[in-house]
């Protein structure tokens, strides 16, 4: 039965004209997506982030127009695409929803720990996603131009490339089981290959993103927390040194290609 | 508090074209919550589009309309400055209503 059914495929598939392209153009998500990219609702997320900004809160009443995002306070065109960084001011290398994060507990006073020990979409770390958005939103288009030179940012690499290819979890998984080949998908989305430079820059440039399914709009944080839910493995603290790490290694490796901020997915 | 639109409106050879991004929850009503409640109904029920003064569209939205709904339509005439101006109401009275000139 299954014989005949594939035979058959294979019939038809000669008599329709390019059936390679108009297999792939069905399962591709791609179209529809820049179809969606006109009126991408991410761009509400960027409203709501650019009033928070300006907006002062917490208990110390303060704006975040003091915040570095690396290219000096409140210089927001642009620093998105050079993130995760080394910050002297910390000693620490911080993607952004980490850096943002310090600036809202040491300007505002709205303690880290709150957002941290919260749930993704609710409280502080909803208005994260939303400032998130903003400033990715700024780099919209730019190159991701990340910095490896300082030992700190090396070190965050080469823990984010170990942890690509480790393995672990119920189902023995690691990100490079999904990830390490062209031409791979889930049921109709297209997996980029993160081990070549343009599918590192496709994975790191493209999220955050809202999606469509659901209508929510997720951070790279919580993209990677949801990596580590399917691999049936330990779901990562929210902003912990993995994350970032994995952040790193996408960044780094996707270095000179455009980022798509904020994208739109399924 | 509804939160802002997103309206952009260009005009170009005579024809506008106007691009509105809505911020809605859209809920039809027939979802349930974690705890097996449904979900009351909240969706935008009727839009208006005003250039200047005059109505150039009138929409009647079901809760079939996605979330943050995001509508585009052209209409003749326009020219660089005018106002075009876009309100919704929704099933519970709520409304919005944001303005934008033409660029």
């Amino acid at each position: 039965m299954r014989q005949k059914i594939i035979a058959a495929a294979i019939a038809a598939a000669a008599v329709v004209a390019a059936p390679q392209a108009l297999a792939s153009e069905e399962l591709n998500f791609d179209a529809y997506r820049q179809m969606l990219a006109d009126g991408n609702p991410a761009e509400l997320f960027e409203m709501e982030g650019e009033e928070l900004w300006t907006t002062a809160r917490g208990p110390k009443n303060a704006t975040l127009e003091k915040c570095d995002l690396g290219l000096g306070a409140n210089v927001v065109v642009g620093a998105a695409a050079q993130m995760p960084r080394y910050f002297a001011d910390t000693d620490k290398v911080q993607d952004l929803e980490s850096r943002l994060m310090h600036c809202m507990d040491a300007l505002q006073g709205i303690p880290s720990a709150e957002i941290i020990n919260g749930s993704f979409l609710k409280g502080e770390r909803a208005k994260v996603a939303a400032l998130v958005a903003y400033v990715v939103g700024q780099s919209k288009g730019k190159p991701i131009q990340v910095d490896l030179a300082h030992p700190k940012m090396k070190e965050m690499y080469a823990m984010g490339e170990k942890t690509f290819y480790y393995r672990t979890g119920a189902m023995d998984f690691a990100c490079s089981s999904c990830h390490s080949q062209d031409g791979k998908r889930i049921r109709a989305t297209s997996l980029p290959n993160i081990t070549t430079s343009k599918g590192a820059a496709e994975g790191w440039g493209s999220w955050p993103a809202y999606r469509v399914s659901n209508s929510q709009f997720w951070t790279m944080q919580h993209r990677l927390w949801d990596c580590f839910r399917q691999q049936r493995t330990a779901e990562p603290v929210f902003g912990s040194d993995v994350t970032i790490a994995l952040s790193t290694f996408m960044a780094g490796k996707g270095n000179g290609h455009e980022a798509v901020w904020p994208g739109v997915k399924r | 508090m509804a939160n802002p639109m997103r309206i952009r409106a260009a005009a170009k050879e005579g024809v506008t074209e106007v691009r509105v991004l809505m911020s809605h929850v859209m809920e039809t009503g027939q979802r349930k919550d974690s705890s097996g409640a449904a979900i009351p109904a909240h969706f935008i029920t009727e839009l208006v589009a005003k250039h200047n003064d005059k109505v150039v569209l009138n929409a009647q939205f079901g809760p079939s309309v996605s979330t943050n709904p995001y509508l585009a339509f052209k209409f003749n005439g326009g020219a660089k400055g005018d106002k075009v101006t876009v309100s919704w109401t929704d099933n519970k009275g709520e409304s919005r209503t944001d303005e934008v000139q033409v660029a």
